[in-house]
C-alpha cells in the first residue's frame, strides 16, 4: 500500500437545496424518525385575539408559562372597530375576545399592542413594519394569512389554537416536511398590472387546492422586480391556492426594506445576518416537487367573478359560461357561484356595477397600497351611490398616510378614512356588506357571506379598486383615462390617438 | 395531563349510534374563550329531557360512557372532548369512533376504547340490570370489567382496543406539549446556539 492510497475521502457534495429546505434544516431541533414529525424551532410567534384565548387557558390549566416571551408579540385586529375606537366595543363576543387577550397578555407577560396604540394593526402588517419579520426565520400565527411573511424569505404559516398553545409552551412545533413548488414568473408587468394580479392569475391557474401540501416559492424576473409590499401581497394569498406557505428569496430589496426598522439587527448583527441571508436563495440545480410558469408580459388586471379566489379572469374578459368547464365539479361550482353572485355568463366584467369598494386587509393595506389607490383617485370624486372604505393595515400606516396627506385625498374623493384592522375583509367587526351588496375588494377571500351575509365580493388590486370607485363599475386605470377622453369630447380622443401613434 | 393507568367509576349506557360532535356539543357553545368549563354544554340538546340517561339518579357522577357505534363523527371541534372531560368522563367505550375525535381524545387524556359488538351488548345488559354499577377500565391490561371493584369477582371482563402509541401517551400522561417537552434539553441546546441577529420582541426599542 502506498501513501497515495490513503487519500481522504472527498467530501460528499451537499445536494442543492431550495430556500424552503434551507430554512427548515436550520430550525431542526429533533429529526423525526420512523415517520414521526420533525421538531421545528419557531423564531417568531404572532398572537391575536381570535385564536389565542383557549391556548392561554390551556397553559393556565397545566400551570405552564410562555417559554419565550421575547419571541412572542400580540395585537388586536380581527374584531377591532374602525370607527369610534375610544368607545367600548358594542358586540359582546368581540369585546370578550379582546378583553380576554388583554387579561392573558397581562397575566403571562406577553407584549401587546392594543387598540389605540401606535403599533396596533393587522398582525401581518405589524410584524414586517417593526422589522421583526426577516429572512431565514420561522414565523407562526393562529391565522392562515401568516404566509404573508414569506415575502422576506421566512418560512411562515398559519396554525390552529392547539398549536398556538404548543408554541407558547415550547417555542417549537412537530411538523412533517412540506413539498416545494416553484412558481416562476418571467417578464415585465404592463402598467396597471400588479402583484395582486399575478397571484390571482396563479390561483386561477393552479386552483384553490393546487398548492396543497406545498410551500410555494415565487421566483423569476417579475417577482424580483416587485417591492416588499408586492411580494407580501403574493405570499399572503398563497394560502388561497391551498399552499401551506409562500416564499420569496431575500435580495437587496429585502435588505433595504428591513434596514433601520425598530427590531432589525444592528451593527455586527446586521452584517452577520446579511451574510447568512445571502446564502438562502435556492441553489443552482435544486429540485422542486412541482413547477409552474407564468408569463408576466401577458398578464392583465385580474378580477374574480365567483365565490372562491380561483374563479378569476382578466378584467377585460366576460363572465365565463359554466358549460365551458370540462370538470363536472367545477361546472357545478361555477353555476352555484353565478347564482350567488347574480351574474350572467357572457357579461363583460367591466359592465358589472358595484355598491361598495373596500381598500384594506392584510393583502393590500400597506402604505404602498394606499399610495397606489390615492394616485388614481386624486382630484376625482367617487361614483355616486358607491360606498368607499379605506382601512389602513396598522395605526402606523394610518399615521404615515396622514403625514403624506393621503387622508385628505381619500376624504376629498368621498371615501371613508378608517382606523386600522381586518375590517370588511371578514366582517367580524361592524364593517360588513348588506345582503345583495356587491363590492370590489382588495382583500383575499370572495367566499359566500365573507364580507357580510349575502354580500358579493370581487377580488381586485388597489389600482382596479380605485378605478372602480371612480366609475362605479369594475374598471382599470386605463379605462379611467378612456372615460376621461369620452367626457372631454371626441376631439380630445383624436388628439391622444395621434400622440400615441394610434396604438390605442 | 394526568397519567392514566386504571380508572373505576360509574358507567352510563348511551344507547345511540352515530353520536356526532354537534350532539356532543352544539355549535353555539364554540364562542367561548375558555378551554375548560364546558360541562354544561355536553349533550346540551338532550339534557333538558328528564329521561336522558345522564339525568337518571343512578348515573349521577358517571365517568365512563358506553356508547353506540360511530361515536364522535362530524366536525373536528376539540370542544367535544373538552365537554366530555369537563363533565367528568375519563373513558368512552364504543364499537367504533370517528378518527379525528379519537385523535383529539388521546391528546386530551380521554381514553377511547373499542369493544366488540357482542361485548357492547353484554355491558349494556349488565348496566341495565344493575343501574349505577361501577366499571373498572384497566389500560395496562387493556380490559374493562363490570363490577368487582369491591373485591368480589367482576360480572364481566372484556378486552378493548387502543393503539400502542396512544396507550403509551395515556399511561405516561403526555399531552402533545408534554411529549415535546421530553425533548426540552434539545430545545435548550438549539436556543443556546441561536444567532444574535434573530428577532426578539423584547425589549421594546
Amino acid at each position: 500500500m502506498t501513501t497515495n492510497d490513503i487519500t481522504p475521502p472527498s467530501p460528499i457534495p451537499e445536494h442543492p437545496r431550495t430556500l424552503a429546505e434551507k430554512v427548515w434544516d436550520d430550525h431542526l431541533v429533533v429529526k423525526g424518525e420512523n415517520g414521526e414529525p420533525d421538531l421545528i424551532y419557531i423564531d417568531l410567534h404572532l398572537v391575536h385575539e381570535v385564536t389565542s384565548p383557549q391556548a392561554f387557558d390551556g397553559l393556565r390549566a397545566e400551570g405552564r408559562p410562555v417559554r419565550r416571551l421575547d419571541l412572542t408579540i400580540a395585537t388586536e385586529d380581527h374584531n377591532t372597530p374602525t370607527l369610534d375606537i375610544d368607545k367600548p366595543i358594542a358586540d359582546l363576543t368581540s369585546r370578550t375576545q379582546i378583553e380576554t387577550l388583554r387579561r392573558n397578555a397581562e397575566e403571562f407577560g406577553v407584549r401587546l399592542h392594543s387598540l389605540g396604540d401606535k403599533e396596533q394593526g393587522i398582525v401581518h402588517v405589524v410584524g414586517p413594519q417593526l422589522g421583526l419579520t426577516m429572512p431565514g426565520i420561522t414565523v407562526v400565527c393562529g391565522d392562515s394569512h401568516t404566509s404573508t411573511h414569506g415575502a422576506f424569505g421566512a418560512m411562515a404559516f398559519g396554525i390552529g389554537t392547539s398549536e398556538v398553545e404548543h408554541v407558547l409552551a415550547t417555542q417549537t412545533l412537530p411538523l412533517k416536511p412540506f413539498k416545494t413548488m416553484a412558481i416562476t414568473v418571467e417578464g415585465v408587468l404592463k402598467p396597471g398590472v400588479t402583484a395582486k394580479d399575478i397571484i390571482l392569475a396563479v390561483i386561477a391557474k393552479i386552483g384553490t387546492n393546487g398548492g396543497q401540501g406545498y410551500v410555494l416559492e415565487f421566483r423569476g424576473s417579475a417577482v424580483r422586480a416587485l417591492s416588499m409590499e408586492g411580494r407580501m401581497t403574493m405570499c399572503n394569498m398563497s394560502i388561497e391556492a391551498g399552499a401551506r406557505a409562500g416564499m420569496v428569496a431575500p435580495d437587496e430589496t429585502t435588505f433595504a426594506y428591513l434596514k433601520g426598522r425598530p427590531h432589525a439587527p444592528q451593527g455586527q448583527d446586521w452584517d452577520d445576518a446579511v451574510a447568512y441571508w445571502r446564502t438562502l436563495p435556492s441553489d443552482e440545480g435544486a429540485v422542486y416537487d412541482a413547477e409552474v410558469f407564468l408569463d408576466a408580459n401577458e398578464l392583465e388586471p385580474f378580477v374574480t367573478w365567483g365565490t372562491n379566489p380561483g374563479q378569476g379572469v382578466s378584467l377585460s374578459d366576460v363572465v365565463p359560461d359554466p358549460e365551458s368547464f370540462a370538470d363536472p365539479n367545477e361546472r357545478a361550482a361555477a353555476e352555484r357561484a353565478l347564482e350567488y353572485m347574480d351574474l350572467t355568463a357572457g357579461t363583460p366584467l367591466k359592465d358589472v356595477t358595484v355598491d361598495a369598494v373596500f381598500m384594506g386587509s392584510c393583502t393590500n393595506s400597506r402604505i404602498e397600497d394606499l399610495r397606489a389607490f390615492a394616485s388614481i383617485i386624486e382630484g376625482r370624486t367617487k361614483a355616486e351611490g358607491v360606498r368607499v372604505m379605506v382601512v389602513p393595515g396598522s395605526a402606523r400606516v394610518r399615521l404615515e398616510a396622514e403625514a403624506e396627506g393621503l387622508d385628505k385625498v381619500f376624504q376629498d374623493f368621498g371615501a371613508e378614512w378608517r382606523f386600522a384592522g381586518c375590517s370588511m375583509c371578514l366582517g367580524m367587526n361592524p364593517d360588513q356588506l348588506a345582503p345583495g351588496e356587491r363590492c370590489a375588494s382588495t382583500s383575499n377571500r370572495n367566499f359566500e357571506g365573507r364580507q357580510g351575509k349575502g354580500g358579493r365580493t370581487h377580488l381586485v388590486s388597489p389600482l382596479v379598486a380605485a378605478a372602480t370607485a371612480v366609475l362605479g363599475r369594475l374598471a382599470s386605470p386605463a379605462d379611467l383615462e378612456a372615460a376621461d377622453l369620452v367626457a372631454a369630447g371626441p376631439a380630445a380622443a383624436d388628439r391622444v390617438d395621434e400622440q400615441s401613434g394610434g396604438a390605442r | 395531563m394526568d397519567a392514566f393507568t386504571t380508572h373505576t367509576g360509574v358507567a352510563a349506557p348511551l344507547k345511540r349510534s352515530a353520536v356526532d360532535t354537534d350532539q356532543i356539543i352544539p355549535a353555539v357553545y364554540l364562542k367561548r374563550v375558555t378551554k375548560t368549563g364546558f360541562e354544561d354544554a355536553l349533550f346540551a340538546n338532550w339534557r333538558p329531557d328528564p329521561e336522558f340517561v345522564l339525568n337518571q339518579p343512578a348515573y349521577a357522577g358517571a365517568s365512563i360512557l358506553v356508547a353506540g357505534p360511530d361515536f364522535g363523527t362530524g366536525s373536528s371541534r376539540e370542544h367535544a372532548v373538552w365537554a366530555l372531560r369537563d363533565y367528568g368522563f375519563k373513558v368512552v367505550l364504543s364499537t367504533k369512533f370517528a378518527d379525528i375525535f379519537r385523535g383529539n381524545s388521546g391528546k386530551q387524556g380521554l381514553l377511547t376504547g373499542v369493544v366488540s359488538e357482542a361485548d357492547l351488548e353484554a355491558i349494556w345488559a349488565l348496566l341495565d340490570a344493575h343501574p349505577g354499577i361501577a366499571m373498572t377500565v384497566d389500560l395496562d391490561a387493556r380490559e374493562a370489567r363490570v363490577g368487582g371493584s369491591d373485591g368480589a369477582a367482576p360480572l364481566l371482563t372484556v378486552p378493548f382496543d387502543i393503539d400502542d402509541y396512544t396507550r403509551w401517551r395515556l399511561l405516561e400522561g403526555l399531552d402533545d406539549i408534554g411529549l415535546t417537552l421530553r425533548s426540552e434539553d434539545k430545545i435548550a441546546q438549539f436556543e443556546a446556539r441561536r444567532e444574535a441577529w434573530r428577532p426578539r420582541t423584547l425589549p421594546v426599542p
